[in-house]
């Protein structure tokens, strides 16, 4: 680990200053995955601007009736926050089924959004990496890829993005909330994270110099017709090979909204609009929900060791369309599949 | 068997005392050996090879010295002078190691440098400055592609072919039902949570170091050969390691180099392995693939079974998993041999790993024997039965003692083996789940080590028991001293035990399953050599109650010594001291393996694992829901810790079955997961209800104490058992491990479709 100045930012724009005035400042947050960075020498950041004092970490009410989530709210506080588990269950139990009690505790709203893969060869300073070095090479894509994206890959990268909690934001339309020198925007969460193409190092849209000051949830009503479906190689403590977010409104057997996003195989929270309007006006069942799985894996390409997701995910949008529509949800606490 | 002079009473044998360091502990006051801070301290990180096979051609040791906080780099060429070439090999137990003996890279995260810092993060950077260059050359990785041969030896010593004078070709020829099947197991490293740590002080030629280590005696030996001194000069302390499991059992280099760092600066140097540097230089369990060949006639009898292992070990050493050995003493067969090939790979040497060669062989003997009884229409249970071995196969010895029988029943009635459908993928769940039982056989062989530990009765009555044993985790300063306790006819609160110490007697090897029965018979043996001193002195006083009973005559108990006709008449262990004059009564006792038994019996521990696994019928997750295992190994010390052996080898087994793995970059060498995200080994959602029955077993062969071991055994049976529900819940027979979701996929259509 190299050596680095610490600072820690005492407002928001404080931060802002402190990162703008060096471009290899990294801020720290609960830590969970900078600090693995730092360790493996994947980050070498010059200085840490710590954030943790900032005024973020409160969930405010929305004057729609959605939510503030401010960007330093832990996992943990998130998930088990009463307004959220009765509104916004779908964003509970992503929560829930991701990381450990113990990441949970510390990881942070703003700092999910911003973890990055975890393709091997991205850990691994000893081999090439497109995301780490450009220009360098994919090794995975010849390589070990069996965690790797199937969808919106291109020919420089195949990582996939490691979060449960995206998935689910992904799903119910949230929005990025971010100040940067110039002020404040806002950036749709679906715009937030981007594919590879030719330039895998760059994960979001994030500017350097911008801060995640919160992310909002705008009200929804799917509290009935939901369920995180993730897929795994152990109940906990395991990435997605595919996890399945799906919110749904039914009337009469009818689907009349949907939502559906994917995790575990894409470089960012995989959401299909064009499928999901398939969805709506049809009756909720089995061929709806074939179709709609079609659809949204029509352009899936699988590598020499993960053609299997695509099957997989497959079955696992079925299974996750019809644990919504039933409003039986995926339960995050007795991990068996239901 | 040693001859029994007197008679001792103990009540601490058999007693579920809790772990007497467990306080320390959970309290964290335990000091393990990286917790060792000594004035002055060093600190030291390894710089290693990024490569698997070529010569490190620069290192930038200028950048790194001029890092603040850098005081020195070990490089090839400046390392202390070592009397013994590291690559040189005087018994099957002296490993091969990389201490910078030179320029050679054999495997990725091999030291290619020692950076010594006044901190941990100025060694760490200063490792990092260091940016290697190499001359590459290309990785030799994987069963295929390499020359494959005919090991010398297997394990430490075994011949690589055995077989039991039978014809197998002749016995499958003659079979009317075959099985031929071959199952891959993959590179798996030991991932103590622990890591290899040394904190290294040199006074003089006198050398004190704190390092976690199973074996205190050999690495004695093995750091005393290494820099021509006296073994009494090196003090090593291990009071506790955060698990072994075989790769804390030899010095390994990393060790070494913490010493040689030490040598070098003339201060006390600390190195503590980092989780990645675990993968490579302190062994691992080797891939296997393992055909098995299995005939039986229309009755279902075995007629030949020839176990056939190919496994891989480094390129420059020879470590060789004796996968196919664990068909030697199971399944009765006229016709069986086992036999092994292998490649040399550029990976670090392989090494022991809990239940090595059993482990990767069960997994292999057990679903083939699954896929056998299916082959002949039978129960896997009923199969097992009919070829119950009543001597061991392969040498046809008779067993010291077998109560396997006894393990079948019990663990069939506990887990409701004769409710399990016959037909695979019949079962289901409430919710719709496929159910799968299935069942393996566990064994381990009963081994015992030379041993010697020395007893002290002082003038107060109360003992001390002295022994360079070692605890991994596994409970041995709770049973040995309730051994110690009972050995000297006292409660086990007026005894004092220490051990973790190499200055202590050499208390052999915390291995292959025989630490309790081996310190232990030390311990009993010391505890009655002193009271066998004790009774001569009260039997041939006169003014004794005891006079003239006779040693035979005589009970200790409870720290008195009483007649054996009439216990009312006795004398407490002080009164016969303080009469005699004595400030303390010493005794001493051995313990070591009896030729003549083991030529004439065979030695093992067994047991029978049941397993229940749920599949979803659609989605391939698996999950192990119940675990029920029924073992049998002698006498029981301290039933609490043996449980918690046997869910120890349970979990295990899941984890051989479902998880673990070591992915590696055939092109590069390097191991891809090495580090404990994703490195899986289960999580406590992954662990059933898991449920261990301590079957009878009494042993007046196998030694004094009856005692055998339990460490090992409950892996094998159990990663084998997992993979036959896998089957019976799926009608998938996976035969490589871990059993992964997309290996059942394929064949589990959408309902609907």
């Amino acid at each position: 680990m190299n050596r680095f100045d610490y600072i820690r930012a005492e407002s928001v724009a404080d931060a802002v200053k402190a990162k703008a005035s060096d471009s290899q400042a990294r801020f720290i947050a609960g830590g969970t995955n900078i600090l693995d960075l730092m360790k493996y020498d994947v980050e070498r950041p010059t200085r840490l601007v710590d954030i943790t004092r900032l005024p973020l970490a409160e969930i405010a009410e929305r004057p729609d009736g959605g939510l503030r989530i401010g960007a330093l709210v832990s996992n943990a506080k998130l998930a088990y926050d009463e307004r959220v588990r009765q509104r916004f269950p779908l964003l509970s139990s992503a929560i829930l089924a991701g990381a450990s009690a113990q990441l949970r505790n510390a990881a942070s709203t703003g700092g999910n959004l911003l973890q990055r893969t975890r393709c091997y060869y991205f850990y691994d300073t000893a081999t090439p990496c497109n995301k780490r070095e450009p220009g360098s090479g994919c090794p995975a894509i010849a390589g070990v890829n069996r965690i790797h994206a199937i969808l919106g890959t291109s020919e420089h990268c195949i990582a996939t993005h490691p979060s449960d909690m995206c998935v689910a934001l992904a799903a119910l339309g949230a929005t990025v909330e971010v100040e940067g020198p110039g002020g404040a925007r806002s950036i749709a969460f679906g715009d937030f994270h981007r594919l590879p193409g030719a330039t895998p190092e760059v994960d979001t849209t994030l500017r350097a110099d911008e801060i995640i000051v919160s992310v909002d949830v705008p009200a929804q009503d799917y509290g009935q017709h939901y369920t995180y479906l993730k897929l795994r190689d152990r109940l906990s403590y395991a990435f997605a090979l595919v996890s399945v977010a799906v919110a749904l409104k039914v009337d009469g057997g009818a689907v009349t909204e949907a939502r559906i996003a994917l995790g575990g195989v894409a470089h960012k929270p995989w959401r299909d609009e064009a499928a999901e309007r398939l969805l709506v006006g049809r009756p909720a069942g089995l061929d709806a929900f074939k179709a709609v799985a079609d659809h949204i894996l029509a352009p899936a390409v699988g590598r020499s060791q993960n053609t299997f997701k695509i099957g997989l995910a497959r079955k696992a949008i079925i299974r996750a369309l019809s644990q919504a529509a039933a409003g039986t949800p995926q339960s995050q606490v007795d991990k068996r599949i239901q | 068997m040693p001859e029994q002079t007197h008679t001792r009473y103990g009540s601490n044998i058999g007693q579920p005392l809790t772990r007497r360091e467990g306080l320390l502990k959970v309290t964290g006051s335990a000091r393990f050996a990286a917790d060792n801070h000594p004035e002055g301290m060093l600190y030291a990180a390894l710089a290693t090879s990024t490569i698997a096979r070529g010569r490190v051609t620069f290192l930038d040791v200028a950048a790194a010295k001029a890092h603040p906080g850098v005081v020195d780099v070990i490089v090839p060429g400046n390392t202390p002078q070592l009397a013994f070439d590291p690559d040189d090999k005087d018994s099957p137990f002296t490993f091969r190691m990389d201490v910078l003996q030179n320029d050679r890279v054999r495997y990725a995260n091999q030291a290619i440098a020692v950076v010594i810092g006044e901190t941990l993060e100025a060694a760490t950077e200063g490792a990092a400055l260091l940016a290697p260059r190499y001359d590459v050359e290309p990785a030799r990785m994987g069963l295929d592609g390499n020359e494959t041969f005919v090991p010398p030896a297997v394990g430490v010593g075994e011949p690589p072919d055995i077989d039991n004078g039978g014809d197998v070709d002749a016995g499958l020829a003659g079979s009317a039902k075959r099985v031929d099947a071959t199952y891959e197991t993959p590179a798996q490293y030991h991932n103590a949570m622990e890591p290899h740590a040394i904190v290294a002080q040199w006074d003089g030629d006198k050398l004190t170091v704190d390092t976690p280590s199973q074996a205190l005696t050999m690495g004695q030996g093995r750091i005393a050969q290494l820099f021509g001194i006296d073994p009494a000069n090196i003090l090593i302390r291990s009071p506790f390691l955060g698990g072994g499991f075989g790769s804390k059992a030899l010095m390994k280099g990393p060790q070494i180099l913490g010493i040689m760092a030490a040598r070098r600066t003339g201060r006390p140097v600390k190195l503590v392995l980092r989780r990645d540097q675990m993968f490579g230089p302190v062994g691992h369990r080797a891939p296997t693939r393992q055909t098995v060949r299995m005939g039986t006639d229309d009755s279902g009898q075995i007629q030949a079974i020839h176990h056939h292992n190919h496994t891989a070990t480094s390129s420059f050493d020879d470590f060789f998993e004796p996968a196919a050995n664990l068909s030697h003493t199971l399944y009765a067969a006229p016709a069986l041999k086992t036999t092994h090939t292998a490649v040399r790979l550029d990976t670090g040497t392989p090494l022991f790993m809990r239940a090595p060669g059993e482990a990767s062989g069960s997994i292999a003997l057990e679903s083939a024997v699954d896929e056998m009884a299916e082959a002949c229409g039978m129960d896997p249970l009923a199969f097992r039965l009919k070829n119950y071995a009543e001597v061991e196969p392969i040498s046809g010895k008779p067993f010291s003692s077998k109560n396997l029988r006894e393990c079948y029943e019990q663990g069939a009635a506990a887990f409701g083996w004769s409710k399990r459908a016959a037909a695979p993928r019949t079962m289901r769940d409430e919710a719709g789940l496929l159910v799968g039982w299935g069942m393996g056989t566990a064994t381990f062989p009963a081994l015992i080590f030379a041993a010697d530990a020395r007893a002290t009765l002082k003038a107060d009555g109360t003992g001390l028991v002295e022994i360079g044993a070692q605890d991994m985790g596994q409970g041995a300063w709770t049973a040995l001293a309730q051994i110690a306790a009972d050995g000297l006819g006292l409660d086990i609160d007026q005894v004092e035990f220490r051990m973790g110490s190499s200055d202590l007697p050499n208390g052999g090897i915390a291995g292959g399953s025989g630490h309790t029965a081996t310190a232990g018979n030390a311990i009993h043996a010391a505890g009655g050599d002193v009271i066998a001193k004790l009774a001569r002195l009260a039997t041939d006083d006169q003014r004794s109650p005891l006079f003239g009973a006779g040693n035979a005559g005589v009970v200790a108990r409870d720290g008195r010594l009483v007649r054996r006709d009439d216990e009312s008449r006795g004398e407490s262990y002080a009164d016969i001291l303080a009469r005699a004059g004595l400030p303390a009564l010493e005794g001493q006792g051995s313990a070591g393996a009896d030729q003549d038994a083991q030529k004439r019996y065979a030695m093992h521990a067994h047991g029978a694992v049941f397993a229940e696994v749920k599949v979803d019928p659609e989605l391939g997750q698996i999950r192990c829901t119940r675990l029920v295992g029924a073992f049998a190994a002698g006498r029981v010390i301290n039933p609490r810790l043996v449980r918690s052996q046997y869910f120890g080898g349970m979990i295990w087994g899941v984890s051989f079955a479902l998880h673990e793995e070591a992915v590696m970059d055939h092109r590069s060498g390097r191991p891809l997961n090495a580090n404990l995200g994703e490195y899986h080994v289960p999580v406590n959602a992954d662990i059933p209800s898991l449920e261990a029955i301590l079957v009878d077993e009494k042993d007046s062969i196998i030694n004094a104490l009856g005692v055998k071991g339990v460490g090992e055994i409950g892996i094998t049976g159990t990663a084998g058992a997992i993979a036959n529900a896998v089957y019976h819940a799926t009608g998938v027979r996976v035969r490589q491990a871990p059993i992964r979701l997309e290996r059942l996929l394929g064949d589990l259509p959408l309902a609907a479709e």
